[in-house]
């Protein structure tokens, strides 16, 4: 579903991806894994067509970043991106009207789910309360693809369960979710397959059970021993 | 969220947990499962988890699968009592290892196990 050729990125002194090949198929949740500037975001810029001017080849559904690969992905952005002045209710009419896949009754659900009120306005969210909102958005569109950068990075644990369930109740066979995180020991049990982003290269792409047997270690370990300074 | 070990792959975890609840009659001979979601949702893994460790399940046939209704415990009594035995000898030679190394005599371990069994009781 994803392919990823040589792909590599500069941003003027510093390789942030280098030579990256991934192959990621649809039925699996992938987990970008790697400490602060290992090149997780840049990926998944790349992913989303954020960020234009990399080497290499990516194709998604056998085609190249445009207007087809937009429309089958469902991103989440590590930054919140709602505008204050909005509510809730119309974030949603506006995901109503962007996405065709958007589906509203999911979404009502997802709000009681995660105990969120869409009458009350952007602004007086908490940042936990945005961070969800903006997850239930997100997930409420019948995507192919769903990518999710660090989707648990500010939320307490409670959040964190609910979100995992979110994720979990959502999935569908056809469909790829990715999560970037570094955060991991609470979330490595939804994964089948993580990569491993280290200095921009891939160091680790394989099954988690395929790990844990191997290394002996929870993938929370290993990633620990590979990374520590 | 933390009961899972670290070490063992979580599929074979799965199917330990599973195989304790039929073994206990939690779940019972021919009683329907739990779809792949809900179980992923109970134990929060990957879907795909759940459906290697239930495959593996059928494969040592202690879950049937009909294609259209769902999974079952299987309904072959013979199979589950020896899955209880060989869950109850796993235990106890683990526990027999154990003790042996602290130089602990049959007898004397019983009466300890007998012990602890009262105390139980009594709590």
């Amino acid at each position: 579903m994803i392919e990823l050729k040589n792909v590599s990125k500069h941003y003027k002194q510093t390789e942030a991806l280098k030579n990256v090949s991934l192959s990621l198929k649809p039925g699996q949740i992938v987990g970008i894994l790697g400490p602060n500037g290992s090149g997780k975001t840049t990926l998944i810029k790349i992913l989303n067509g954020l960020l234009r001017d990399y080497s290499g080849e990516v194709l998604i559904e056998n085609q190249g970043i445009g207007v087809h690969s937009k429309s089958l992905i469902s991103y989440l952005p590590d930054q919140t991106y709602l505008a204050n002045w909005m509510t809730g209710e119309k974030a949603i009419d506006l995901f109503k009207d962007m996405y065709s896949d958007f589906d509203e009754s999911r979404m009502r659900d997802l709000l009681s789910k995660l105990k969120l009120d869409s009458k009350q306005s952007i602004k007086t969210m908490s940042k936990g309360m945005k961070e969800r909102f903006q997850l239930a958005l997100v997930m409420s569109r019948k995507a192919k693809i769903y990518i999710l950068d660090e989707p648990i990075g500010g939320v307490d644990p409670a959040a964190r369960e609910l979100i995992l369930n979110t994720i979990l109740d959502n999935y569908a066979t056809d469909s790829l979710v990715i999560i970037s995180t570094h955060i991991i020991s609470e979330i490595e049990q939804i994964f089948d397959t993580v990569v491993f982003l280290k200095e921009g290269e891939v160091v680790l792409c394989d099954d988690v059970d395929q790990i844990r047997s191997t290394h002996n270690k929870s993938i929370d370990e290993l990633f620990k021993e590979i990374f520590k300074c | 969220m933390d009961q899972f070990q670290s070490t063992q792959p979580i599929y074979l975890q799965i199917m330990e947990m599973i195989k304790k609840e039929i073994v206990s009659e939690k779940l019972l001979p021919q009683q329907q499962l739990p779809t792949v979601r809900d179980l992923a949702l109970q134990y929060q893994v990957n879907p795909n988890t759940v459906q290697r460790a239930l495959s593996e399940l059928e494969r040592l046939s202690l879950v049937k699968s009909d294609r259209t209704i769902g999974r079952f415990v299987s309904d072959d009594l013979d199979l589950i009592q020896s899955l209880r035995q060989q869950m109850i000898m796993e235990k106890v030679e683990t526990f027999v290892d154990d003790i042996e190394q602290l130089k602990v005599t049959q007898e004397e371990s019983i009466n300890y196990i007998n012990q602890a069994f009262r105390e139980r009781k009594t709590k």
